[in-house]
């Protein structure tokens, strides 16, 4: 159903490659942004956008789409990446990230930007307006899916526990969630700021089909997706706990002593861009 | 501290608990049973797109009467205030209307942020419902919103109402569906007093409407304290004072040239009357227009202190807080003196 805007035969890995770019270029134009986050996700939004999802790129409020909530606000830096990668956001546009007047402002609200659902930014709200979402469609009889993208240190935030319990409530098998644990959060390591595992025991004790998966493993995301889409029907809400890599695709990133708000270099956007460049896929 | 006084009058005596849900309608006045809840029920025989839903207080909030009418269209969500409005935020971005109904002070408290970012910032159509407004429970600060009018004021894209009894409140809920957007609406629950039918009364999204004339003083009010204001008036008359009023149902938007044009007339003290703490409620935006704008009349506000408020029976708290009729009349003579 979706269509590639540029070509139906392009690989995932050079779709997530591709979102890497974008993400860097961006980062580059604010000397500043979440990249480390950007490049961890990339490989699970590239499965989203062009594996997984249906939507229609010059029309990004088309009703028959899936629905994409991305909770965790800062990583719009990403989402953006991956909108312009879609086609639904103009390439151009990426020159103008963080800036006055720019339809990317570095937080995501549903308010700036096509493709963006809701307005995140304070941390903890997708899963709620997700069940609201997933509860609308069923009502509206559609067979479009909502997906949301949040991130462990959310987990920390009881609203989030509440969409859960109600989500397995309503059987909301339209729902795909999307937890990415890097085990960064802004006061340190995820599972020491607070403690959230076993994670999946506890989500499968809340009645949800969970699978946890390598997340820079495109093999195993478009597993997983592919999994959590056969869930439609089976009455069951599904979530897909994905333990990333913090600056996945730049070594140097990689390295670096892990940090919520990574700090780069003015020289370094250019040496990012240099060490993506020399794994670029074919 | 004494004990009170044995009572010698032969009427039945004063409740004096401080149960969570209490009557405001005064003895023998005229009440209608859950005007919002019928009203919806109506509404939503016409229009599809309404839906109910609730934090566990659909029976408290009337919205049950909605959920037995359409068992389908409603959503229970369980005690998790911050999951009603976002999910409530999703429906409505899927072209629904929700109308989502709680305690004021879990809607203005709890889930504060909620609101503010899945439903005003977005600009989501869900109309927020809630019961207990002010001081209309005498279970302590807990289910006493005394804040509710500043905290939704504050917030962009929010229409804001508070509705003075069952007439009012028939003619508030299609109005409300019917203007595209958020807006908080301060609701009465179960036997509601019936008042503003006799004075030909009908409500405007907006508008402010003078329910009485008079010369010497002008009630500014909202919510039951209209009620209030109006029987303060009539006990005025044997004062020999001539008190109007001015009923401001609309929060936000205020109607400011209603408001002006009625504060303009000479030689007439202003005495804005709210169910709701002095700080950045009704008075303190008259207040605030009136002074932007340059008219200055003699000016007092009458609302509740900038205090955590007593538990207690209702009829108690609004005598010793200055929101009862005996109270308002007894400040107002005291004014004028």
């Amino acid at each position: 159903m979706r269509t590639a805007p540029l070509g139906h035969n392009v690989s995932l890995e050079r779709r997530a490659w591709n979102i890497r770019r974008h993400a860097i270029l961006m980062g580059e134009v604010q000397g500043q942004g979440y990249i480390a986050q950007a490049l961890d996700v990339a490989d699970i939004l590239a499965t989203a956008y062009f594996h997984a999802m249906r939507y229609r790129p010059d029309d990004p409020a088309w009703e028959g789409r899936d629905r994409f909530l991305l909770s965790n606000g800062h990583y719009a830096i990403a989402l953006y990446a991956a909108l312009i990668e879609a086609g639904i956001i103009p390439e151009e546009e990426l020159e103008t990230y963080g800036s006055d007047e720019s339809r990317l402002p570095m937080s995501g609200m549903a308010s700036y930007t096509p493709g963006m659902e809701m307005s995140g930014g304070s941390l903890g709200l997708g899963l709620s307006i997700a069940v609201g979402k997933c509860l609308g469609l069923k009502r509206k009889g559609s067979d479009s899916r909502v997906y949301t993208l949040f991130s462990d240190g959310e987990l920390d935030e009881g609203s989030v526990w509440e969409a859960i319990m109600s989500a397995a409530h309503y059987k909301l098998d339209n729902l795909i969630a999307i937890v990415d644990v890097n085990n960064q959060q802004a006061d340190g390591p995820s599972t020491t700021v607070m403690g959230f595992e076993p994670l999946t025991e506890k989500l499968e004790s809340f009645g949800w089909f969970v699978q946890r998966i390598d997340g820079n493993d495109l093999a195993a995301v478009r597993a997983a997706f592919d999994a959590a889409k056969a869930q439609h029907g089976q009455g069951k809400p599904s979530m897909i706990i994905a333990d990333t890599l913090m600056g996945k695709g730049v070594p140097f990133l990689e390295a670096r002593e892990k940090n919520h708000f990574i700090r780069v270099e003015a020289h370094e956007w250019r040496l990012a861009l240099d060490a993506l460049d020399e794994r670029k896929p074919s | 501290m004494k004990p009170a006084a044995p009572r010698t009058d032969t009427r039945k005596p004063r409740l004096t608990t401080s149960a969570m849900i209490a009557s405001i309608a005064g003895e023998g006045q005229r009440t209608k049973p859950a005007p919002f809840g019928h009203t919806l029920v109506e509404l939503a025989k016409e229009d599809g797109s309404i839906l109910g839903m609730t934090a566990d207080l659909g029976k408290y909030t009337d919205l049950h009467i909605f959920a037995q009418a359409f068992p389908d269209r409603y959503y229970q969500m369980g005690m998790a205030e911050q999951l009603l409005f976002g999910a409530a935020s999703g429906l409505a971005a899927e072209g629904f209307t929700p109308i989502a109904t709680t305690y004021a002070v879990f809607a203005s408290r709890r889930a504060y942020d909620f609101i503010h970012q899945t439903i005003a910032e977005e600009d989501r159509n869900v109309k927020i419902a809630c019961a207990l407004p002010g001081l209309t429970s005498g279970y302590g600060p807990s289910h006493q919103a005394t804040e509710d009018l500043a905290l939704f004021r504050a917030m962009p894209n929010m229409v804001v109402i508070d509705p003075c009894d069952a007439h009012e409140i028939e003619q508030v809920v299609p109005a409300m569906v019917r203007h595209k957007g958020p807006v908080y609406m301060r609701l009465l629950r179960g036997q509601v007093p019936l008042v503003l039918d006799e004075y030909g009364y009908s409500f405007e999204l907006g508008k402010a409407k003078l329910l009485r004339d008079g010369y010497e003083v002008l009630f500014i009010s909202s919510g039951i304290m209209t009620m209030r204001a109006l029987e303060a008036a009539k006990a005025l008359v044997s004062d020999r004072i001539d008190a109007g009023v001015l009923h401001v149902p609309t929060i936000k938007p205020l109607d400011a040239a209603t408001i002006l044009a009625c504060c303009a007339k000479p030689g007439r003290l202003v005495v804005v009357a709210e169910n709701h703490t002095v700080i950045g409620g009704l008075g303190e935006a008259v207040a605030g227009l009136l002074m932007r704008e340059g008219v200055h009349p003699a000016f007092h506000m009458v609302g509740l202190p900038d205090e955590f408020l007593a538990a207690g029976a209702l009829p108690t708290l609004h005598d010793r807080y200055g929101i009862s009729t005996e109270a308002l009349r007894a400040r107002v003579k005291g004014w004028l003196t």
